[in-house]
């Protein structure tokens, strides 16, 4: 089955290399090849064509932090805020060190979803309290700290084939 | 005895950055805030309990009013309220009166 998108159409093989690579970005071509019954050289090309096409942006890595004597607060936070500053809002958000993701949404009422972390809830309260509340258009912030991560993925791949 | 500046300097209102702003629990914000001591008093009649609770046992409301306000003795009489562990609305009023009271001693002292 094949699967559009505007600009690029991938195929089940696409879909299975990606699906590779989310789980483990540091395989060989030949590992790959071997696990998807293909040539190393068929999973270089599409590797490629998909870098070529900006279908693959970036490779990175998972970082644990607690086998560095870490353990960070990760909250969900969600802004109520004025519709004309919304934009400033989630800008300026985005630019701090703290939020690893801002989103706007638009259910009931237009506002900011932010993921946040910070060393410990101490530090996740004062970067809320000094740093976001005060942005002009703030009108209401609800925060949950996160207890136990279970799945993070940025898109179910198995149901795009 | 408060003298007719710093009884202005405390009572002046702050910019946005400096002004007190009311959260129920950690990264909670009830949407209040206060700019200025007048405010503040205000304030602690309409925010909820719980956010007051949340602020005194954390020694918040201590914190701003000697930090920010530059105000000690408001900010001592805050903490021996601290001392008999108000909750509720016995808090809210407690607060309030100790707030509002000092308020008006430092109005008189500011004309």
């Amino acid at each position: 089955m094949k699967v559009r998108s505007a600009t690029v159409t991938l195929d089940e093989l696409d879909w299975d290399i990606i699906r590779l690579l989310k789980s483990n970005a540091n395989q060989t071509y030949t590992a790959m090849g071997r696990q998807l019954q293909v040539a190393h050289s068929t999973i270089y090309e599409r590797i490629k064509r998909m870098e070529q096409q900006g279908v693959i942006k970036k490779y990175t890595i998972t970082v644990d932090v607690g086998r560095i004597g870490r353990k960070p607060v990760t909250a969900i936070m969600t802004v109520f805020a004025d519709p004309k500053e919304i934009e400033n809002v989630a800008k300026t958000l985005a630019d701090m060190r703290e939020a690893v993701e801002v989103d706007t949404s638009l259910s009931e009422e237009l506002l900011i979803i932010a993921k946040v972390v910070a060393e410990d809830q101490e530090r996740l309260h004062e970067f809320i309290a000094k740093k976001v509340v005060p942005l002009a258009g703030v009108l209401r912030i609800r925060t949950s700290i996160v207890s136990k991560k279970f799945k993070e993925d940025e898109f179910p791949i198995e149901c795009s084939k | 005895m408060i003298t007719f500046k710093s009884a202005q300097r405390i009572l002046r209102k702050l910019p946005r950055e400096n002004a007190f702003y009311f959260f129920t629990s950690i990264g909670n914000y009830t949407g209040v805030s206060a700019d200025s001591m007048e405010e503040f008093a205000k304030k602690l009649l309409e925010v909820n309990t719980k956010s007051l609770e949340f602020h005194l046992y954390r020694g918040d409301f201590q914190k701003w009013v000697e930090g920010t306000l530059e105000d000690k003795a408001l900010s001592d009489e805050i903490r021996k309220l601290q001392l008999s562990k108000p909750l509720g609305n016995e808090l809210r009023d407690n607060l309030y009166l100790t707030v509002s009271k000092h308020y008006e001693k430092l109005k008189k002292s500011s004309f």
